[in-house]
């Protein structure tokens, strides 16, 4: 593999406070160097930016894969394309698979898996319980020794309080975040959208706001009684995020993210019966996106992740509450988060952040930096390029976006993975 | 305006729209009591009912508009065993429109099922109840019966009672008497209730006496033994104790208001037999009556935009 500069290029680093114009020098798949002035060796390949963004390759801490189990949804090497595609180098794959990532073999595999691909890191959640069924522990040393980046059941929240207390307590032996997916079981249950007036015209089961907030509220109590590591997946409402707001004023170890489509989009996205905007959690009224575009700002939020479902138009082609939630999102990711940048609100340091360094630091990934010495994976991007979304010419498999038909300024120009071009 | 190919909701419909499908009803209404048939209307043209959920009265209702119509009329009862094989909605939307179906009924337990088949089939849709979602027939024959009793809609107030959160007719009743210039009150217990409803403009009352004071309707709907399973309401002497419907509680209304209820009726437990069966005060009988002359005006208006789309 040739060696590369980058030149020309806006450097924006948050792990290092780098945010200037520069170049960037990879040698053997690592960067050697950044700065203003940097040479131009004559032994490498040289790559002229034009003025374009250069940030670490993005770190996506909440991916279903489809493999193992629902290969005709997605698979690793699809995945792999539209990651690449959305500048994404290192994501964490969700463990509710069939089977169940509960096993360290199956962790180990998945790395390995990631590894095959050349382009990307598969950083694999191991599930809590067994079968992510909620009942019994699953073997947590183990799986973090064989790699686990941190512990979820998924789409399934750990519904008893009581193997939650216990999780949250015996996971603080080997680390590891323990990830909830916070929604109430017995109230989501049948549930197909946000409970109220929308719900009510459309004649769908309703899941109340509280749902998710009441189980926040729960184990952030939780994480005080056993001072366990805690993060909360797609926070979605305006209560969730102001009970984690004051957790980390407490002082406890608890973090969340979320994803686009709850800063991007409200439940009006549902109307006429759209399946493909039919996620779990289920989309919010305006209020709550607000809230949460709002605490992508303060810094309440962690993190934004893809939260990428695929599903096949088989899964959603089907009357609403029948019709499978989630929503692809990989290539969506960046664009989508530029949007709140170019809306004026979010500046784009934070952005980046959100989407590289403090992901990263939460997984415990040696990616999402441009520090010296660090792995050569790098995102460039043009903020203000436009392109549109549409359903059925994404990359990869999965085809079920929520954003079809959006307009988005923010394209990815080049994806590197160790210092080997991967997209662009 | 560009008229509607299908029915599938009163929402969204204007008050003209309405009205001229009524004063169409109206006309079918005499006609069927005259004993003459209008049989030329729809001859050669095919309605299937589609019903993925069992529904003896609207289908025959449905039925019997196509046949004094001269459509041919197919119906066709989906059972669930069948959408266990495999074969979803869109299938049998390939299957219909290889039949070259000119209007297509649709009953299903699913909201939004028939929109969904509306997208890929040529026929009219007609929705016969979906879900918890609507059935408009319904609020036109509940309408209809309304204006022949009392000459208008705007000015009434109705009073719709019972399990009205998982109403599909309760939906489309709201939808269409406001619509139309009605006030309408909804009562019955709190976890019966949608979320919501006073967001839609509409007096919400729990106590059953207070909610009928004074109102010129009182519209009962059907409470399935679901609900009570499920632990929304603890049993149906319970129920029937505080929002059935009887001699002493319709007394709260106007003294000349009117009983309706979409049927099937659970005596008993919505409705007491005294006021169901009272001629002077139910319209329960001229209900059924109502629904073939506005299935039968639906289906001309319907049918009729088919034959110029062609």
């Amino acid at each position: 593999m040739p060696d590369l500069l980058l030149d020309h290029v806006h450097l924006l680093d948050p792990s290092t406070g780098l945010d200037g114009s520069g170049s960037l020098l990879v040698r053997g798949g690592r960067i050697l160097d950044h700065g203003p002035a940097l040479g131009r060796p004559d032994d490498v390949e040289i790559i002229d930016g034009d003025g374009a963004i250069l940030c670490p390759g993005l770190v996506d801490m909440r991916v279903a894969l489809g493999e193992p189990g629902f290969e005709y949804r997605e698979t690793i090497a699809s995945a792999a394309q539209a990651a690449a595609a959305g500048g994404i180098t290192t994501l964490a794959a969700l463990p509710d698979s069939a089977p169940a990532i509960d096993d360290p073999a199956l962790v180990f595999l998945l790395r390995s898996r990631g590894e095959a691909t050349g382009s990307l890191t598969i950083l694999p959640y191991a599930a809590i319980t067994r079968g992510c069924r909620g009942e019994e522990m699953a073997e947590l040393g183990l799986l973090r020794e064989a790699g686990a980046a941190a512990f979820t059941d998924g789409k399934r929240a750990v519904a008893s309080t009581q193997l939650m207390r216990r999780v949250l307590s015996y996971a603080r032996a080997f680390g590891g975040r323990i990830v909830q997916h916070p929604e109430d079981p017995s109230l989501a249950e049948g549930g197909a959208a946000t409970e109220g007036e929308l719900a009510t015209r459309l004649g769908l089961p309703g899941i109340p706001l509280v749902a998710e907030a009441i189980i926040v509220a729960r184990d952030v109590r939780l994480a005080r009684l056993t001072g366990g590591a805690l993060h909360f997946g797609h926070v979605s409402t305006a209560e969730t995020v102001e009970l984690i707001r004051r957790a980390k004023h407490e002082g406890l170890d608890v973090t969340c993210d979320t994803a686009p489509p709850y800063f991007d989009l409200n439940e009006t996205a549902i109307g006429d019966y759209r399946t493909y905007s039919k996620l779990s959690p289920p989309l919010r009224p305006e209020a709550d996106r607000q809230a949460i575009a709002a605490a992508l700002i303060d810094g309440t939020i962690d993190a934004i992740a893809s939260d990428h479902q695929p599903r096949d138009a088989d899964d959603k082609r089907l009357p609403f509450a029948q019709a499978s939630a989630g929503g692809a999102g990989l290539a969506t990711l960046l664009g989508i988060t530029l949007a709140q940048v170019h809306g004026g609100r979010l500046s784009m340091a934070q952005a980046v952040a959100l989407l590289t360094s403090r992901p990263a630091r939460l997984l415990g990934s040696r990616g999402g930096t441009l520090a010296r010495g660090a792995p050569a994976d790098l995102c460039l991007f043009h903020p203000e390029r436009a392109w549109q979304v549409q359903a059925g010419r994404m990359p990869g498999k999965a085809q079920n976006t929520p954003f079809d038909g959006r307009a988005l300024e923010g394209r990815v120009l080049g994806t590197w993975k160790a210092g080997r071009r991967v997209f662009g | 305006m560009q008229p509607q190919r299908h029915l599938l909701a009163i929402e969204g419909m204007y008050p003209p729209e309405i009205g001229q499908l009524l004063d169409l009803a109206e006309s079918y209404a005499l006609l069927n009591r005259s004993g003459k048939t209008q049989r030329d209307l729809l001859r050669g043209r095919t309605l299937i009912n589609l019903f993925f959920e069992d529904s003896t009265r609207t289908r025959t209702s449905f039925e019997l508009a196509g046949k004094r119509l001269g459509a041919d009329v197919i119906n066709m009862s989906v059972s669930a065993s069948s959408v266990n094989k495999g074969e979803t909605l869109l299938d049998t939307a390939a299957t219909l429109n290889a039949m070259q179906c000119d209007l297509l009924v649709v009953r299903h337990d699913q909201s939004g099922a028939p929109a969904l088949l509306a997208q890929k089939v040529d026929a009219a849709v007609i929705n016969a109840g979906d879900g918890t979602h609507e059935h408009p027939t319904q609020a036109l024959l509940d309408a209809l019966t309304i204006r022949r009793r009392r000459g208008r809609l705007d000015g009434l107030t109705v009073a719709i009672c019972g399990d009205i959160a998982h109403s599909r007719v309760a939906r489309s009743n709201i939808y269409l008497l406001t619509t139309m210039g009605a006030a309408v009150r909804l009562v019955g217990p709190p976890t019966l209730m949608p979320a919501g409803a006073e967001r839609l403009g509409l007096q919400v009352f729990h106590d059953m006496d207070a909610g009928l004071e004074g109102v010129d309707i009182v519209m009962m709907l059907r409470l399935q033994r679901e609900r009570m399973t499920r632990g929304l309401v603890p049993s149906a002497r319970e129920f029937f104790r505080f929002y059935g419907l009887d001699a002493a509680r319709l007394a709260r209304a106007r003294p000349d208001a009117l009983v309706m209820h979409p049927g099937p009726m659970n005596r008993g437990v919505e409705i007491d037999s005294a006021v169901a069966d009272d001629p002077a005060r139910s319209l329960i009988r001229e209900q059924v009556e109502m629904g073939v002359a506005v299935r039968m005006a639906v289906l001309d208006v319907l049918g009729r935009r088919q034959i110029r789309n062609v």
